[in-house]
């Protein structure tokens, strides 16, 4: 039985010391754009993927691609992130849309969205499209 | 309240004359590898008989902001004349151990990531003077690249006019729809800039969007 157990474990592709981190909105509503981006690229600097509840503002993502390339050679090992936003309102209707931005005003946020950001040592490529995001893993 | 609205109104005149005879800042963004340096080349050597920058296989070959003055380009009867600036491809990630690949030197791949890093700052920081964006895209390429995403929004939140380039038309594997679904709310123009196909079609495009530059 034990072997067979070793058996199985020997075909299975490894992947070592990663964690899936959830966030939720709450935790960067009331934070500036400069801390909201340093929590993320703290949690990417840990091997981990993050799963944001809600998206930063553009001009937050740039800065997100900045800092991150800041990053590169200061960070040991660090390589830079793969990011992936998935929101709802991509499949919507012009009236829908309308509604979802009326939302998304009152909220504050845009909270149907989710946003996955990995450290691109764990995360080979994120592909997307305007239903899914498909993580591909380093082997 | 007359000689006020009068005077505002004089000012506005002033100020638009003088902006127009400024040469519009004409940006070429995309990810690595798109075709944002042909597309300018193209365009420079067409107009100025000069290229702006050198082209190469490997990713990040354009890792500085580069600049073309006074390219004046003609259509159909009418006459513009631009400030072409060729960024280099915005990503999220750079690895020196890509450029291995391309049999480049451990140490010159490592020099050349540092400076891919430092370019994408820079192209970032210029998305302010922008009057007008060519957002240059491989059309091989998937385009749901949140990079793609991230600057269209920059741009629309600075309300900079933005044209899309499907670039790369003339290979088998192009796919220009893919393109036009993903952005369904820009003008996509499908060409080659390496062949020069299609570049009416973007001329036209550009002189029609840079009314909209504020």
């Amino acid at each position: 039985m034990a072997k067979k157990i070793v058996k199985k474990k020997s075909k299975t592709k490894k992947i070592n010391g990663f964690a899936i981190q959830f966030m939720p909105y709450s935790e960067i509503k009331n934070a500036g754009s400069t801390e909201r981006i340093r929590k993320i690229l703290d949690i990417a600097f840990t091997n981990s993927i993050l799963i944001l509840q809600g998206r930063l503002k553009p001009e937050e993502e740039t800065r997100l691609i900045e800092d991150t390339m800041a990053m590169i050679g200061h960070v040991k090992s660090f390589k830079g992130i793969e990011l992936a936003v998935i929101s709802p309102h991509e499949n919507q209707s012009p009236i829908e849309k309308f509604k979802y931005k009326i939302a998304t005003k009152l909220s504050g946020a845009d909270l149907g969205a989710i946003t996955i950001i990995g450290p691109a040592t764990i995360v080979r490529e994120i592909k997307q499209d305007p239903r899914k995001i498909e993580l591909l893993l380093t082997k | 309240m007359a000689i006020k609205s009068f005077a505002e109104l004089f000012k506005k005149f002033i100020s638009n004359v003088f902006k127009n005879k400024k040469d519009i800042k004409l940006g070429f963004y995309g990810p690595p590898n798109a075709g944002k340096t042909s597309l300018a080349n193209r365009i420079c050597k067409d107009f100025t008989g000069e290229e702006i920058g050198s082209v190469s296989k490997i990713p990040h070959e354009t890792r500085n902001v580069q600049f073309k003055e006074k390219v004046e380009i003609s259509y159909k009867g009418k006459s513009m004349t631009f400030k072409m600036i060729d960024t280099p491809g915005i990503t999220t990630k750079v690895d020196y151990e890509e450029f291995l690949k391309y049999k480049v030197k451990k140490k010159e791949a490592k020099s050349r990531a540092k400076e891919a890093t430092q370019g994408i700052i820079e192209s970032i920081k210029w998305l302010d003077d922008m009057d007008l964006v060519v957002i240059v895209l491989d059309s091989t390429e998937n385009p749901y690249n949140q990079v793609n995403i991230t600057i269209i929004g920059n741009l629309v939140a600075r309300k900079i006019p933005v044209l899309i380039v499907a670039n790369k038309a003339d290979l088998r594997k192009a796919k220009i729809k893919k393109i036009e679904e993903a952005f369904p709310e820009y003008e996509v123009i499908g060409i080659s800039a390496k062949y020069g196909k299609n570049l009416d079609n973007f001329y036209e495009a550009v002189f029609k969007l840079s009314k909209k530059i504020k």
